[in-house]
């Protein structure tokens, strides 16, 4: 077993244009979205106005073997429509950067490691200061947040996707899933003052995104959002495959956050295909989620139906010992690099949380809250701590506690400066995205549309004379794979040629 | 006790890779209260004057 798979983060980010509380939140998305593609120039990133390629978009489609109708669903389920108001574009490091409702989202490349995972989703949030600063030179000041809570009762995702073989029943993955997304936020929570979807507690909790977590299983994401979601829009071949849509986590800015968040639930993931998940079963999960992220003591025990009550800690050892079980003899390096910081942040916690200052977010956060709290005398519910929880988010190198706690080395680097500058404009080499970048770059001008599983080309532009070249396979377009052939033609017309020549 | 102090990350024999930068070890201890407090001194200075109205104003759509 390995945590090699095909996946990827995305990331709504908070924006605000301070001074302007009633500015249109959906018109700020847009501004950032289009200053990036205009910032960045063709070959970084498709015009907006090019759009994405909806043919394969199935949000209603439920992993339980059902359609939703329609007629029945929310608007803001209906996310394979074309809406001309927003904007979207497909970025040369394979990624993509649209509005989504109300957010700028960064939808990270597909990658095949938690390693590269990280790298590519830090690379989003350059991406994005990039905009802002193109914003600014304009004279248009605004601000993006990294974090899923406003305090006021609005959430917003980050969200993971993992490639699943599609012959692993659905309800298998979530009851395998379930209790270890409940227990897993010990590890990857981001951490939120405040207690209850409008903060009506004062206090301090592990995660920003439990207190909206109102259902075990469903398709939604903006209402009654589930512990596992349903929606099965595989964005590949979907007799092979299913992809994990995961809207549970929080989002990390500490990279061992990020690779724990990815590398753990890769491996369990691996568990639940070879029929290896631990056999646990939580009495209330929806109850549970919460009663963990509400002891940042780590204390909390919840029930199972057998009778057993764990804390989350306990529980993630019954997954960590089943990984164990199931390991072969040779791990390879993203494997052990995962395990080995999972079995240290693990043990950390379990002696004393602030061990892990640096590595895992919410004891990161509580840690400076602490402080400021000792020093200053604060109960929790003074405005300057909001304040700070908000602003530790604030990507802006100068403004952001988080930003600042790491270029001061305080939180632990996984990727290098250079390493995520370069993801900005490069694609993950090992899988489909690197093919999907590569056409941005290479062919600015003649790329029309994308998406996930398609390149659509405009050879002769004008013309109606569309090519759709199709990917559902996403371990293939890599740069093994293809890297010879778009080195070796003149153009796109010689480029769609020799693919077409090549399938037959 | 004390192996727990020693815990963390062992560095992977592949020379490519580097381990994690911050002494994480080091960080724990006696050094942590004192680390804190440089940090809060170095971030009073960028901290939003007015908090109140800064949370107020810090008001969200809902996302997926």
């Amino acid at each position: 077993m390995s945590v090699h798979r095909v996946m990827g983060t995305e990331t709504e980010y908070g924006v605000t244009r301070p001074g302007d509380p009633r500015a249109n939140p959906v018109h700020l998305s847009g501004l950032v979205v289009r200053a990036y593609a205009s910032g960045a120039g063709p070959t970084r990133a498709l015009p907006t106005g090019s759009g994405w390629d909806y043919a394969d978009e199935t949000p209603l489609r439920d992993a339980r073997g059902y359609e939703m109708a329609r007629a029945l669903a929310d608007l803001s389920q209906l996310t394979d429509v074309d809406d001309p108001a927003t904007a979207n574009s497909v970025l040369s490091n394979g990624a993509r950067l649209y509005v989504d409702h109300a957010h700028p989202e960064y939808s990270s490349p597909e990658v095949l490691t938690p390693r590269e995972a990280v790298i590519w989703d830090r690379a989003g949030d350059e991406v994005v200061l990039a905009a802002l600063a193109t914003l600014a030179g304009q004279g248009d000041h605004l601000r993006l947040y990294k974090n899923n809570v406003d305090g006021k009762g609005a959430s917003y995702g980050t969200h993971e996707n993992y490639l699943v073989p599609r012959e692993v029943p659905f309800l298998t993955i979530a009851a395998g899933l379930v209790p270890f997304f409940v227990a897993r936020q010990v590890l990857v929570g981001a951490g939120r003052v405040g207690l209850g979807q409008f903060s009506e507690v004062p206090g301090f909790q592990i995660s920003q995104r439990a207190d909206y977590i109102e259902a075990e299983i469903g398709l939604e994401t903006t209402l009654k959002r589930p512990i596992v979601n349903t929606r099965d829009e595989p964005h590949a071949t979907g007799e092979k495959y299913r992809r994990l849509h995961v809207i549970v986590g929080d989002a990390t800015l500490c990279d061992v956050g990020t690779l724990l968040r990815l590398g753990t639930t890769s491996l369990v993931l691996g568990l639940i295909e070879a029929g290896k998940a631990p056999r646990l079963e939580l009495a209330d999960p929806v109850a549970a989620i919460r009663a963990i992220s509400h002891d940042p003591t780590l204390r909390q025990t919840v029930e199972l139906v057998d009778g057993r009550a764990l804390t989350a800690l306990e529980i993630l050892a019954v997954y960590r010992e089943a990984v164990q079980d199931h390991l072969g003899s040779a791990v390879d390096a993203d494997t052990r690099e995962v395990l080995e910081h999972w079995d240290s942040v693990a043990a950390d916690l379990a002696v004393d949380p602030t061990r892990c200052v640096g590595r895992v977010d919410w004891v990161t956060k509580q840690a400076v809250l602490e402080g400021y709290r000792r020093r200053d005398g604060l109960e929790w519910g003074d405005p300057r701590l909001a304040a700070i929880d908000i602003q530790w988010s604030d990507l802006d190198p100068a403004r952001g506690l988080a930003a600042r706690m790491r270029a001061s080395g305080r939180v632990v680097g996984l990727a290098t400066p250079e390493e995520v500058a370069a993801a900005v404009v490069e694609p993950p080499e090992r899988t489909r995205a690197w093919f999907r970048g590569q056409c941005v770059s290479r062919f600015a001008g003649a790329v029309r549309a994308a998406s996930w599983d398609s390149v659509v080309f405009e050879p002769a532009q004008g013309t109606k004379g569309l090519r759709r070249v199709q990917m559902p396979e996403p371990l293939k377009g890599s740069r093994e794979d293809i890297g010879a052939l778009l080195d070796s033609v003149a153009g796109v017309d010689d480029l769609l040629s020799a693919l077409v020549t090549d399938e037959d | 006790m004390a192996g727990q102090e020693q815990k963390r990350p062992q560095r992977r024999d592949d020379e490519d890779t580097p381990a994690p930068e911050a002494p994480v070890a080091q960080q724990q201890d006696a050094a942590r209260g004192a680390e804190v407090d440089d940090l809060l001194d170095e971030i009073d200075g960028v901290l939003e004057t007015n908090a109140e109205e800064f949370v107020h104003g810090f008001v969200q759509k809902g996302g997926q």
